[in-house]
């Protein structure tokens, strides 16, 4: 048991940050949403959401199931039509941002194709680029840049949770993105995968200075990795908090430790009798 | 239990577990022999294996089985090549379109109420006993579960792979051909394979009734005779074509689904 885990821990850290070298893209898209809202029948998940989010900045997302956290998170990505308001990225409006490579998502589950090689699922990343002559060479790249290089030929089906997910990560990539949405990818990893997986996205949006938007559950997991936590309630923002505090950050530390407290707080506020998440 | 039956199985060398899989048919022909031979079993009844192999050689040498075989051989694939691509195509339409699947499925589904042997007198005033015959019974044979396992299988399709495809910029067709259609395939297997199981069936019932040649014919004819190591014989034979058959689309699935869990090799899957 504790050999597997040693292992587990050593292979994130492996890998070579030789991130900026892959590909032409890079830099950060920045994102502007205008009184965003949207409605399923009769029930208004989000109620006008107003936001600025910077060019490479790292935001995260928290707040209760069912907060509309999800949903403005798919509404960016073009799987859902605002009801009203709008939103667009970088100086102009990148309408179809998802088609180009540019806006990448990590899904809570893998979604990896069973039926297609390690390396052929992290050139599904590529879309319309698959076809270019370096197509190989980049997954191949950008696989070892998540340290699975030596398992491109393998199926999806022998990968552990937490290598499922590098690869995900690696195909979310591999089009060097300049929008990456994570829509909670570590919520169903153990513990110890979990962080050694936080690690590893804080190092390559480092090294790739991409804009990242993080939902999640876990607001130690937003404390750590974002330059700015967003809480929303009821389908508004209810708090924008800035966390300055110096990277790589100590999970636990006592100013991680308490921002988090600070944020807990906040979500408990309003909530009256507490639920379960 | 099922543990220790594991272990026994996992325990024995390759070339041991091909022995006992043929152990038992062995063991019954050579009994069968034995018996035929003391004169307990009746040559009217059924004639010895010897005679039956004899019978088969002798046929063998004056062309007549080779020819029946290739005729029975050739309805069933053609028949199957025309009742299966109709079944695929309309199984991939209505899986994939709502408008298709409203105009077509509840009819297919009352068509597929009639037993299709039953319309074997209908079948020979269109067609006489011609190939025509055969061949429409076989089409319509194979193309329900064709259909029926196509439409299934699209439709059953991972929708979070589909929107993933979606988001990750696939175009329509790119989604179809790497994301649809390999996930469909479990199930398009699994009526290919009861498909060629329906195919030999009717064959068999519709030269047994109505043919001038082919295995059945020539089971039917040797019957007339009271030669009943060839009626043994075609029986065999249909066996022999029919397990032929599973084999070549076991081996397909195979390798097509090398990566489905049911093909992995012991012990690699994790969960």
């Amino acid at each position: 048991m504790t050999v597997q885990v040693i292992r587990r821990i050593d292979d994130a850290v492996e890998f070579v940050p030789d991130a900026g070298e892959v590909g032409a893209r890079g830099g950060g898209l920045s994102v502007t949403i205008r009184h965003l809202r949207k409605w399923f029948g009769q029930n208004q998940v989000l109620r006008g959401i107003d936001l600025h989010i910077r060019s490479g900045e790292f935001v995260a997302i928290v707040g209760r199931s069912g907060c509309g956290k999800s949903t403005l998170l798919r509404l960016l990505l073009g799987l859902e039509r605002p009801s009203d308001g709008e939103f667009h990225f970088g100086d102009g409006g990148v309408a179809q941002a998802a088609h180009t490579g540019a806006v990448r998502i990590m899904f809570q589950e893998p979604r990896l194709l069973p039926w297609a090689s390690v390396l052929a699922n992290v050139e599904v990343g590529l879309g319309k680029e698959r076809s270019s002559p370096d197509a190989r060479e980049r997954a191949l790249a950008t696989l070892r840049e998540v340290g699975l290089v030596e398992r491109r030929d393998h199926w999806p089906l022998v990968l552990s949770g937490g290598q499922k997910q590098r690869v995900a990560l690696a195909r979310a990539l591999v089009s060097r993105p300049q929008l990456l949405a994570f829509d909670e990818p570590l919520g169903s990893l153990d513990a110890l995968t979990r962080i050694s997986m936080q690690r590893l996205i804080e190092r390559v949006w480092i090294g790739q200075k991409f804009t990242a938007i993080m939902v999640t559950h876990d607001v130690a997991e937003a404390v750590t990795l974002a330059d700015r936590v967003l809480m929303i309630e009821d389908g508004e923002i209810a708090l924008d908090q800035r966390i300055d505090l110096p990277r790589p950050r100590e999970r636990g530390s006592p100013e991680v430790a308490a921002l988090e407290g600070r944020i807990l707080r906040e979500l408990f506020r309003n909530a009256g009798p507490v639920e379960d998440a | 239990m099922i543990d220790m039956r594991t272990n026994f199985v996992l325990a024995m060398s390759a070339r041991s577990r091909t022995l006992a899989q043929w152990a038992l048919p062995v063991g019954i022909i050579a009994a069968w022999e034995a018996l035929s031979l003391a004169g307990v079993i009746p040559l009217r009844i059924l004639p010895a294996p010897t005679a039956v192999v004899a019978a088969g050689w002798k046929l063998t040498m004056s062309g007549a089985l080779p020819r029946n075989m290739w005729v029975s051989f050739w309805r069933a694939i053609v028949g199957f090549a025309i009742g299966g691509g109709i079944g695929f195509a309309l199984g991939l339409a209505n899986g994939l379109s709502r408008r298709s699947d409203l105009i077509f499925d509840s009819t297919l589904q009352m068509i597929r109420n009639i037993p299709h042997l039953a319309l074997i007198p209908l079948v020979i005033l269109w067609f006489g006993i011609d190939e025509g015959a055969k061949v429409f019974l076989v089409a319509l044979g194979v193309f329900f579960p064709i259909y029926i396992n196509t439409q299934h299988g699209i439709r059953t399709v991972d929708p979070q792979l589909v929107e993933m495809g979606r988001t990750y910029g696939m175009s329509p067709a790119t989604l179809f051909w790497r994301v649809i259609l390999p996930g469909a395939l479990p199930s398009i297997f699994v009526g290919l394979r009861y498909a060629l199981g329906i195919m030999w069936l009717t064959l068999i019932v519709a030269e047994t009734i109505s043919a001038s040649s082919g295995i059945g014919y020539m089971a039917m004819q040797a019957r007339e005779f009271l030669l009943v190591d060839v009626v043994v014989l075609s029986i065999l034979i249909y066996a022999l074509l029919g397990k032929v058959a599973d084999s070549t689309a076991r081996l397909l699935e195979r390798w097509c689904l090398a990566w489905h869990p049911a093909f992995q090799p012991a012990g690699e899957v994790k969960t």
